[in-house]
């Protein structure tokens, strides 16, 4: 700030809280319907204060899911989202490391064509490809399983490059005291390039984290058993009419138990999340 | 940049790259590879029989005015996505790199939406604008606005734009809020001296140099705005009312998946994966080369 200009302050302060209330008056919504009773949701206009029915809607739809709609519980839905937010990032990082290893620390033929080969795949993003994507996987049989959950989606051009990245500013010195130390490529792998690249895996693992946890348009596609929603699924498959025929309290329950997880991620790891956007940009 | 000194092994390279490029063959070659030959094939209406047709796909799809209207659909969203994300985050980093106290707040305040899946943003935003019960549709009752997107084409897009800007303003603020702060004070602090007006100060010399950040924005909320909204449409209106906010990736689902017409889907990824392409390609060429005058 370059001068004092109390007035331009206050409107600065002012702005900014009522982008913050718009930004959080539709989670605030969300969560009060999921307080209330079915009634009172339908109700118009509904009340902005909690009701005293959460519990029973947490519950619920932990326990059993809606009763119009998908009756599939919840806690089992949480689960299939968590493995695929787990295990899209781990599965991203640790092919990437490697691949982006192998393509910096090595000259061998076909090196370009394989680096190539990854970042083409930036171009060809699984909504583009649905109907053939779809039947690969159910070729393989891997329709309704955590493997055809996450698998096809660990190719990563971002993660490759930017290990790439990184590793090219790595100097070269360390390789040459390790080899005079008598280390093999795999040991100076583990020992002296993954301890520095902690920063990176970490950030890469908060924005994957997100990602895997939001999948939407793949595992509508491959999951038809109800065993195997996830969380933004199975919202999808409680609404079944139009506005008064469904159980707003129910799914706004389940939205907030959707939200929850990566949001507090962003918040408690909002370091590593900044950081990981901006690198995997770049 | 190569590096000058090298590990030697005859396999050991080939094993580390095998993992992601056995993925990349499966799931992304062998689909894509698919759905061109695809295109260029008929499919009778029980998939028993194809017969290949060389550029009829894309003919019949260029015909249908159906798939003309969804481009223009995909055009005009995009459109206002892109304008409102980046103008109101803008706003907002704005003023957040102006406030000394609680600037930190604010950003946390600001940045969480991003952690909410597209398809969320959509069920919440539905919610307020029910036509029925929705808060924000007895509201504009009041004011004498007759809210239904169910069967207005044009309400329906407003609500999945606003559900798509809320879902991608924290992303946009937080790449200008770091763009805003990597601006030289001086610069800042030598204008006012000379007198010029804050407003002056930020459309002559702020908003010029955060052109790279606007540019490269814009192309990431275009991508944005054409396939990851998938989730937003499929939860609120599903293309309706009568296509107005079919975008072309919600066609190329609805086609393919719903009415299991192979060969159109199929021509329709092609032309999607072009523009994919144009926008990769767009996005690496200039955004590397930063506009800025």
């Amino acid at each position: 700030m370059v001068e004092n200009r109390p007035w331009l302050n206050a409107f600065a302060h002012g702005v900014l809280i009522v982008g913050v209330i718009v930004v959080a008056f539709p989670v605030y919504v969300t969560f009060i319907a999921s307080t209330l009773t079915l009634e009172q949701t339908l109700q118009v206009p509904m009340q902005l204060l909690p009701g005293d029915q959460l519990l029973q809607n947490y519950a619920q739809v932990l326990g059993a899911g809606s009763h119009k709609g998908s009756k599939a519980a919840v806690s089992q839905m949480l689960l299939n989202s968590l493995v695929m937010a787990l295990a899209i990032p781990i599965g991203k990082i640790a092919i990437s490391i490697l691949s982006s290893f192998a393509i910096v620390y090595f000259r061998f033929p076909l090196r370009m064509f394989f680096f190539w080969m990854i970042f083409v795949t930036l171009m060809l993003p699984v909504e583009v490809r649905i109907i053939p994507t779809f039947q690969v996987v159910a070729s393989l049989g891997m329709l309704n399983t955590y493997a055809g959950l996450t698998i096809p989606l660990i190719a990563s051009a971002t993660a490759t490059f930017l290990f790439r990245q990184f590793f090219l500013t790595v100097p070269g010195e360390l390789v040459e005291a390790a080899r005079i130390d008598g280390a093999g490529p795999m040991r100076f792998f583990w020992d002296v390039l993954m301890p520095l690249s902690k920063t990176s895996i970490a950030a890469l693992f908060v924005i994957q984290f997100i990602y895997g946890w939001n999948q939407y348009l793949w595992p509508l596609l491959i999951t038809t058993d109800e065993s195997m929603y996830t969380t933004v699924i199975g919202i999808k498959r409680m609404i079944v009419g139009s506005d008064s025929a469904n159980e707003w309290n129910l799914i706004m329950a389940t939205a907030i138990l959707a939200m929850l997880p990566p949001a507090v991620v962003v918040l408690a790891m909002q370091k590593w999340f900044v950081k990981g956007l901006v690198d995997t940009e770049k | 940049m190569e590096k000058q000194v090298v590990f030697r092994s005859a396999w050991l390279p080939y094993a580390l790259v095998a993992p992601q490029v056995a993925i990349t063959i499966i799931f992304f070659f062998w689909p894509a590879a698919q759905a061109v030959w695809y295109s260029f094939q008929l499919q009778d209406a029980f998939g028993l029989k194809t017969q290949f047709v060389g550029l009829q796909n894309f003919a019949t799809l260029f015909e249908d005015s159906n798939y003309l209207e969804s481009f223009k659909v995909t055009a005009v969203f995009s459109a206002l996505v892109g304008f409102f994300g980046i103008a109101i985050s803008l706003l907002l980093a704005t003023m957040a790199d102006r406030v000394v106290r609680g600037a930190m707040a604010y950003k946390t305040l600001l940045i969480w939406p991003y952690a909410v899946a597209p398809a969320i943003a959509g069920v919440l935003w539905a919610f307020l604008f029910a036509p029925s019960i929705g808060i924000v549709t007895y509201v504009l009752k009041g004011m004498g606005v007759d809210w239904n997107w169910i069967i207005k084409g044009d309400q329906a897009m407003l609500l999945v734009v606003i559900a798509a800007v809320w879902n991608q303003i924290s992303y946009n603020f937080l790449f200008f809020l770091a763009g805003l702060q990597s601006i030289p004070r001086s610069l800042i602090e030598a204008a006012s001296i000379d007198g010029a007006s804050p407003t002056r100060r930020f459309w002559t010399i702020v908003f010029p140099l955060l052109s790279p950040t606007t540019f490269f924005l814009l192309v990431v909320n275009t991508v944005y705005a054409f396939f990851s909204t998938f989730g937003i449409i499929d939860t609120t209106t599903q293309g309706g009312p009568s296509q107005a906010t079919q975008i072309l990736v919600y066609k190329v689902y609805h086609d393919g998946v719903k009415a299991s017409d192979l060969g159109g889907s199929s021509a329709q990824s092609v032309i999607l994966m072009i523009i994919v392409i144009a926008l990769t390609v767009v996005q690496f060429r200039y955004v590397e080369r930063k506009v800025q005058y």
